[in-house]
């Protein structure tokens, strides 16, 4: 393999491309991003970004020295458009289509947004320019800020505005929100901080549109599907995201939420494989900044080998910060697991607790329980090993 | 000088973080004493909270692991080393001197 190019500049690209390297790739490398920033760290664009704890500069993935080492052509500000696999091309949005040897498919996935018009002071977060607009509007004095879906990042989108002085309401659609990540009982200990923290938590409705004002309308209120109107300055939209797979549609690689892979990350095509947010990995698409990071070794290793021949097995593994609480979650829950407190308690906000099925562990959750965690998640890890 | 604990007090395997400004995480690694800067250079997690194996600690939040004699990164997604600083032992008790943040090598 002489040439690979990486659609993506973001962690899974980064990583997969450091991964290559360390392979022994010494062939052409090149990252094709259509965001115009070196790649950076999403995760604190919700917490420690928004509220000004942080700057950019921490953020950056990479600098002059490992950009350097990489060796690498970067493509910034361009889209990848298609994938002309007879042709082993990546059209792209400006300039020729890029012959390659090797594809690493890493485009990740976008906010999904409500249907109708969204009126300034409508916000998506995804990335550092979604960030910065966020930022920008919460910046000039408290405002009513409304935030659809109690998902993750809804809900540190929540606590951050809370932190910042904000009037918060949280809107979700479910009855609970994140139910099918921890199970009810979990689910709304949880739920619990937003109230505890002056956030009012609006459950088991759904958005029936924006309302703006103005000849360049901004946005005045939430109408809700029963009726209610929520008065708002700024509102943030946190429904999930879909994967960016349009351009991919004309391809022939099997397309299902996501670009289905085996386990090893590898595509339908031996020299196409694809990491992180985009992938569907042995039919799962997990949306994790840890497994974006780890199937990058597993996809340069069997993108360079031609086959597969390494797989992703790792636990899932996922965190968030938010009302000043740590929670971190390791493991395959299923729907029926029942969780148990092993220490800690609800009410401090601090404990530990591992889902059990037959007996068995199958998932550990803590909030502000860092050192028990990393152990459980240790023996976890361990247990979950084949033979 | 800062005081920590008594020796007795930290065990092989066994970590504390003391609350100076930055807070420093002292290691009992197989009886060896080190003490680096307690949050991580990747993001906001607590070192002392992570997980020992000889002289290296992983960090509990994202698995970035610094090696505790040079407080170097042995691996992603750290980038920049955490300070290290020298332990003494006198009488039983443990004591950090802490390095100025100016002009150390961090």
């Amino acid at each position: 393999m002489k040439s690979v190019a990486v659609i993506g500049a973001s962690l899974a690209g980064l990583y997969t491309a450091r991964a290559l390297r360390a392979e022994g790739f010494d062939g052409r490398l090149v990252i094709v991003g259509d965001e115009h920033h070196r790649p950076y760290d999403r995760p604190p664009l919700s917490k420690d970004f928004l509220t000004g704890t942080t700057g950019q500069d921490p953020l950056a993935l990479t600098d002059a020295e490992e950009t350097a080492e990489l060796d690498a052509e970067w493509l910034l500000g361009t889209r990848a458009t298609g994938l002309d696999t007879a042709a082993g091309a990546v059209l792209l949005d400006h300039g020729r289509p890029l012959t390659t040897d090797g594809v690493v498919l890493a485009t990740g996935a976008g906010p999904r947004r409500l249907p109708g018009p969204a009126p300034a002071g409508t916000h998506t977060l995804r990335t550092l320019d979604d960030a910065r607009a966020l930022r920008a509007d919460l910046t000039r004095g408290p405002v009513r800020v409304v935030v659809i879906g109690a998902g993750f990042i809804g809900a540190e989108v929540a606590s951050s505005c809370a932190a910042l002085g904000h009037d918060v309401t949280v809107v979700e659609a479910a009855p609970l929100p994140l139910l099918p990540q921890l199970g009810e009982q979990m689910a709304r200990l949880c739920t619990a901080l937003h109230a505890a923290h002056g956030v009012t938590l609006l459950t088991g409705t759904g958005v029936a549109g924006l309302h703006g004002a103005g000849a360049d309308p901004r946005v005045t209120s939430v109408e809700l599907a029963d009726g209610r109107h929520l008065p708002a300055d700024v509102v943030v939209v946190g429904i999930g995201v879909r994967p960016h797979t349009d351009w991919l549609a004309s391809s022939t690689l099997p397309l299902d939420d996501g670009v289905v892979c085996d386990a090893g990350c590898v595509t339908a095509l031996p020299n196409v494989v694809a990491v992180g947010d985009v992938a569907r990995v042995a039919g799962v698409r997990a949306e994790h900044w840890t497994s974006a990071t780890e199937q990058a070794t597993v996809a340069a290793r069997n993108l360079l080998a031609g086959r597969t021949v390494t797989t992703h097995q790792a636990l899932p593994y996922f965190w968030s910060d938010q009302y000043g609480v740590r929670l971190q979650f390791a493991g395959r829950r299923g729907p029926h697991d029942t969780p148990r407190i092993l220490e800690g308690s609800p009410d401090d906000r601090s404990f530990l607790a591992c889902y059990e099925r037959d007996g068995r562990t199958t998932a550990v959750l803590a909030l502000n329980r860092p050192r028990p965690f990393m152990r459980h998640r240790r023996e976890l890890a361990r247990a979950a090993q084949p033979l | 000088m800062i005081p920590v604990c008594h020796l007795a007090d930290l065990p092989a395997g066994e970590s504390v973080r003391i609350d100076t400004a930055p807070p420093i995480a002292v290691f009992n690694a197989d009886g060896q004493l080190y003490a680096i800067d307690d949050t991580c250079t990747h993001q906001d997690a607590s070192l002392a909270d992570g997980w020992l194996e000889g002289c290296l600690v992983e960090c509990p939040l994202h698995a970035a692991s610094f090696d505790l004699r040079t407080g170097a990164p042995t691996c992603l997604p750290a980038r920049r080393a955490v300070r290290t600083h020298p332990v003494t032992v006198e009488d039983g008790m443990i004591y950090v001197h802490h390095v100025a943040e100016e002009g150390t090598a961090a």
